[in-house]
């Protein structure tokens, strides 16, 4: 009886809080029908919108695979001065909220700020373009390879390393046959928590992303304004397709966890 | 090798490691950490270093400032209330029970941290809204979630509660049927047990869960912001009050505002840590 009740509390919570929204924006999508949809989805604002964020995905991700290799390998393999900071400092950006972190960067590299300011005289600007985007969206997503291939790296511990520098490889032959191979899936698996984020993130980007309707709106900006505009069709149109990448980025978290049972389990 | 003598000063070195690049990977993150996460974080102490205390102080006591930080304050308090119940519960239903759905369920509570925060707000208010299919049926009771108090707490509840069920689960997973099973033919009722030999060793895990869960809720922006309302006073949040007084090129009382907010969730952050810390350290003591 309470194993029932309790079967039926958990489910209804997750029924109402968690499935039912997800629902109400397919509803609300095609409402109209699909082809009120597809019009929607493939408005040029809309493609603008989709092709920004996915520029800014692909350039996000292979800067956060190289520093979260860097970052891993060093604080794994070598003790130095201040690596308990480094570690912290990379932490930091889980325990900063997307507004705060926006406007971090808005008062370094704002036209104000002493970097941004001493820029400006050179014509380059950080803030308000697509550079911006980048920035808070590497701030953001920037904890997560670290956080999977550290641990790995510590467990495996650095035998199979040493006996290759023994044999006479090279640093680069050791990355490539040794810690590569051994990291392969928690590298995957931090890059793509930390491409779903950088594609979703919402509050950091519309902070330094200046809002330039038709060229500097990502998806989720996108759909703001769409909202604000009244534009339900289009706003929850744009939604399924982030909606669809976040259901993608659940079937592959569990895909991996389902094949390296050591990685997924905490958020 | 003679042994180096140990300065109290100096921690004895560990020998160098033979491994090759250190140079170069520290290197790049040292470069990285600085330009993305040292630099803005110091831009927001110097910014609120130039303000100067009685202009902190004159911009955090304005009534609006108040309110914005008393609607946060309260909303991500009931919000981390539901969670911690809710939170138990499905952790608990999830590691101790098998019934049909069970791994579906269990994915489910991550597609809050999977779902971009913008598209979580607009599905909120279209299901809690009026014309929506919960906030139709509440909206003849006189209740009304959508562009309220209660819809915060319900925006907040939905992004944070991943993180009170993910932090419970796996202590869930530790605790030692034994010791139920010995309480039980000992005479104690279910409620004793739970009260007596259950929920004391998954402290540790809610009062984490929880508190990361708060901590999530004061900075939500993006699923908030649609279902709020935002009526300066009474459903307005400090992250969208940050964001008007950027709008009005109010660096200083937007750095003063994100600067409280960001030592607040540090703060609590340090704290859940030694408080966590210490609920182990009692708990290993006591087994």
């Amino acid at each position: 009886m309470l194993r029932r009740t309790l079967i039926a509390l958990a489910v209804l919570f997750a029924a109402v809080v968690i499935v039912l929204p997800v629902a109400a924006i397919l509803s609300r999508a095609f409402a109209e029908g699909v082809g009120a949809w597809w019009a929607a989805v493939s408005d040029p604002e809309t493609l603008q919108a989709v092709w920004l964020t996915v520029l800014t995905a692909l350039i996000v991700l292979p800067l956060n695979i190289l520093f979260g290799l860097c970052a891993a390998w060093a604080i794994a393999r070598f003790r130095f001065p201040g690596r308990r900071a480094l570690l912290i400092l990379i932490e930091i950006p889980f325990a900063v909220s997307p507004i705060v972190a926006g406007l971090c960067f808005l008062l370094v590299y704002g036209a104000y700020g002493p970097v941004g300011g001493a820029l400006q005289p050179y014509g380059l600007q950080l803030m308000f373009n697509l550079t911006g985007i980048v920035m808070v969206s590497l701030f953001v997503t920037c904890p997560f390879v670290v956080r999977e291939v550290l641990p790995v790296l510590q467990v495996t511990g650095e035998d199979e390393e040493k006996a290759a520098l023994t044999l006479g490889a090279n640093g680069w032959q050791i990355f490539r046959h040794v810690t590569l191979p051994n990291v392969t899936w928690a590298l995957v698996y931090g890059a793509i928590l930390a491409t779903a984020r950088a594609i979703g993130e919402f509050g950091a980007v519309s902070v330094v992303s200046g809002a330039i309707r038709g060229q500097t709106m990502t998806l989720p900006l996108q759909i703001e304004l769409l909202y604000n505009d009244y534009n339900t069709t289009g706003a929850f149109a744009a939604a399924t397709l982030l909606t669809a990448l976040a259901l993608l980025t659940l079937v592959l978290r569990g895909a991996i966890t389902a094949i390296h049972p050591a990685h997924g389990a905490r958020p | 090798m003679t042994a180096t003598p140990v300065s109290p000063w100096r921690l004895p070195r560990r020998r160098r490691s033979p491994l090759p690049g250190l140079g170069l990977t520290l290197g790049v993150s040292l470069v990285f950490v600085s330009l993305i996460v040292l630099l803005p974080l110091l831009g927001l102490g110097w910014q609120l270093a130039q303000l100067g205390w009685s202009d902190y102080l004159w911009v955090m006591s304005d009534a609006r400032t108040l309110a914005s930080l008393r609607v946060t304050l309260t909303a991500a308090a009931a919000a981390t209330l539901v969670n911690g119940v809710f939170g138990l519960l499905l952790a608990w239903v999830l590691v101790r029970y098998r019934f049909p759905g069970r791994a579906a369920l269990d994915a489910l509570v991550d597609l809050p941290f999977a779902l971009p925060t913008a598209v979580a707000g607009i599905a909120l208010v279209a299901l809690y809204g009026q014309n929506g299919w919960v906030g139709s049926l509440l909206a003849p009771l006189g209740l009304q979630v959508a562009y309220s108090w209660s819809g915060i707490v319900i925006a907040m509840v939905f992004t944070s509660v991943p993180f009170a069920v993910r932090a419970i689960q796996p202590l869930i997973e530790e605790l030692d049927p034994a010791e139920e099973a010995a309480a039980l033919t000992l005479g104690a009722s279910r409620g004793q047990i739970f009260r007596t030999i259950t929920l004391p060793q998954l402290m540790p895990g809610i009062l984490t869960g929880t508190g990361l869960s708060f901590v999530r809720s004061l900075g939500e922006f993006g699923a908030v912001i649609f279902i709020a309302g935002n009526i300066p006073y009474e459903t307005e949040i400090a992250s969208l009050l940050i964001m008007i007084r950027l709008d009005e090129f109010d660096y200083p009382a937007a750095a003063a505002i994100a600067g409280t907010m960001l030592g607040l969730s540090l703060v609590l952050l340090v704290a859940i840590n030694l408080a966590q810390t210490r609920l182990y350290r009692r708990y290993e003591r006591g087994a």
